[in-house]
């Protein structure tokens, strides 16, 4: 039909149902390891995981974490640890929720939750101080008046196995527990079933380069 | 069917002079008329809306107002509460008018289009149509052309380059486009033999017999011996509505909002109103002029005469017809991208104008014919024959695209 072809391809989506969803009343499922709001993590013993060491502030591209670490007091230990993270906020006017300080942390203190429905109205109350982003005795993130938690119980997925069992590279954690225990929620089991559909990208080995590999002493660093 | 003799059919409303029930029926219809042309710009926004949303594999408004409906009416209220500021260089009072001058002529265009059939109102006779002149097309294409003043002036009187810029295009554009209605227009006269709006529907309707062919139902139309001009007359009157693909001179990548930049709140909500407007006009005068208007069955097991017959039948005809034109020029909103300026140019006065001309010269031609009797086997090939040498000649002694260049050098 030529260039009448066009009227072909609207009319015939008329016919098609739209793809609108109704937010607020109808939420599509978030996938597991969605990047929400973060958390600072507890151990199983209700100790802090956090041990001030600012890599999270080091890495972040956003600039967004401000942490400042202090001793831990001998007779009442915040963290298993020599110093704790005395003070850790967040501004979340600049987070762009990448996750390379859930990657960064050494002791997988610091991970996403779910949640993305929150909004504020004052800067005061954007920049997360460590007692709104502590979880409580229970384990569970903290809700804030602001935040609209309409799943909780998805939105309370977060801990260190999402961080490990992220595809993001070439970490094969299949049966293997390879995270600690947390608060409230003990140790999570192991994801199974990823080498039952192999990615045919993702080889053991990398394959031999054509060019000669030239293998430098290993230094510092 | 062949047209008679010139219609010039007055309405029955004044023929035993003019009274107080007269002057108040005619307020009465005025009023009525107003009414609906703003209910159908109302309407025809939402309806534009969600037609193209269903086009786009989504949903229109739905929130203000069962399925949205109250959406258009949020929206003017909205720009009511705008603030009316004005540019230093504006032109103090030509900046006040322009936006009357566009939609007054949007409003009168209206009142020659026969929305029903004759009724009984008050003891009176009278056509459901506002005005009934004898040459109702030309009140058509002389409040068209006023509208023109509209736009043009608006640019100007701004003081700034964008909307002069938009003023100047747009009423070339609107120009150019008139002179492809007219012609169109011509065409059609060449079937219908009257100008007045209420004789070419009274042509249209159904004479109640089924002998030929040509007498069944819809075979009166005016739409099938003058496919051309109804093709020509559709492309001409979304052109001259500044309707998308047609749209360059208000569109915001193009020229920020031409025309209407500086204009804020009630201002540029009269403006909106006025295109959208003239664009239900123009539909309108499409039906009544080439799909019979009012003319449709009514409910044979009531009576031919009664209220229901009278009033409410050809009403609803005219108004179905109508709202199919309209579905018809929100998917051709919905699919078409926007014209470029020069394409634009080209197809009113390189195509329109030609394809007009040419048809009303063969339809001519063949009419006569008719008329004297001549054989149609002689008549209708003569006649193409004869068109396409005389184009063929101007197109021979135009300058090819190369030429002009080469003999500069």
């Amino acid at each position: 039909m030529g260039k009448l072809s066009g009227f072909g391809v609207t009319i015939r989506q008329v016919f098609k149902k739209p793809v609108t969803g109704f937010f607020p009343r109808t939420k599509r499922p978030k996938p597991k390891r969605f990047h929400g709001r973060h958390v600072l993590n507890r151990y199983e013993d209700g100790m802090e995981k956090c041990i001030g060491c600012e890599l999270c502030a080091a890495i972040c591209p956003a600039k967004c974490i401000y942490v400042r670490a202090a001793d831990n007091p001998p007779d009442a230990p915040v963290s298993p640890g020599e110093r704790y993270g005395f003070v850790y906020e967040i501004n979340y006017l600049r987070c762009i929720h990448c996750d390379m300080c859930v990657e960064a942390c050494p002791t997988e203190a610091i991970t996403e939750s779910k949640l993305f429905e929150f909004s504020f109205t004052n800067r005061d109350d954007a920049v997360y101080t460590k007692a709104e982003l502590l979880v409580d005795d229970s384990g569970r993130a903290k809700r804030q008046p602001w935040e609209l938690w309409l799943d909780p119980s998805e939105d309370d997925n977060t801990s260190a196995w999402m961080r490990a069992t992220s595809p993001g590279g070439r970490a094969v954690f299949e049966g293997r527990v390879a995270w600690s225990g947390e608060l409230g929620y003990g140790t999570r089991p192991p994801e199974v079933g990823q080498s039952a559909t192999p990615d045919p990208g993702i080889v053991a080995d990398p394959p031999a380069s054509p060019v000669a590999r030239i293998d430098l002493p290993r230094g510092r660093g | 069917m062949t047209p008679g003799p010139l219609l010039a059919v007055a309405d029955p409303l004044f023929s035993d002079g003019v009274d107080l029930t007269v002057v108040l029926i005619v307020v009465g219809k005025t009023v009525a008329v107003f009414a609906l042309l703003l209910v159908a710009v109302m309407f025809y926004v939402w309806f534009m809306r969600k037609v193209i949303a269903d086009m786009q594999n989504r949903i229109g408004p739905h929130r203000a107002g069962p399925f949205g409906v109250l959406q258009t009416l949020a929206d003017a209220i909205k720009l009511f509460f705008k603030e009316q500021s004005s540019p230093d260089t504006a032109d103090p009072w030509v900046y006040r008018l322009a936006p009357y001058l566009a939609i007054l002529p949007a409003f009168l265009a209206f009142a020659i289009v026969p929305i029903g059939g004759e009724v009984t109102v008050a003891g009176h006779r009278t056509f459901l149509q506002l005005a009934e002149l004898p040459m109702g097309i030309l009140f058509l294409i002389a409040m068209s052309g006023l509208g023109l003043y509209g736009v043009m002036l608006a640019g100007w009187s701004s003081g700034s380059k964008y909307p002069l810029l938009g003023s100047v295009r747009a009423s070339a554009q609107m120009l150019s486009y008139e002179a492809a209605l007219g012609l169109a227009i011509i065409g059609l006269l060449l079937q219908s033999g009257t100008l007045s709006t209420r004789g070419i529907v009274d042509l249209q309707a159904w004479t109640g017999s089924w002998g030929s062919l040509g007498d069944w139902p819809l075979a009166q139309w005016l739409i099938w011996p003058a496919l051309v001009p109804f093709l020509i007359f559709l492309v001409a009157a979304i052109a001259e509505t500044n309707h998308p693909p047609f749209d360059l001179v208000e569109a915001e990548q193009e020229l920020v909002g031409g025309f209407h930049t500086e204009y804020t709140g009630i201002r540029f909500a009269i403006f909106f109103l006025a295109e959208f407007m003239n664009l239900i006009t123009m539909s309108a005068i499409v039906v009544t002029l080439f799909l019979g208007g009012p003319a449709g069955p009514g409910i044979g097991a009531l009576d031919a005469d009664g209220w229901f017959n009278a009033w409410i039948m050809p009403v609803f005809w005219f108004l179905l017809k109508l709202l199919v034109l309209l579905y018809g020029t929100v998917w051709i909103r919905a699919t078409l991208p926007r014209l470029r300026y020069d394409q634009l140019m080209s197809l009113g006065w390189k195509f329109l104008i030609e394809a007009a001309l040419l048809w009303a010269m063969i339809a001519a031609v063949i009419r006569v014919g008719g008329d004297q009797g001549w054989s149609m086997w002689i008549v209708v090939p003569g006649a193409v024959a004869g068109a396409a040498a005389l184009y063929g000649l101007l197109w021979a002694s135009m300058p090819r695209p190369g030429e002009l260049v080469e003999e500069i050098r």
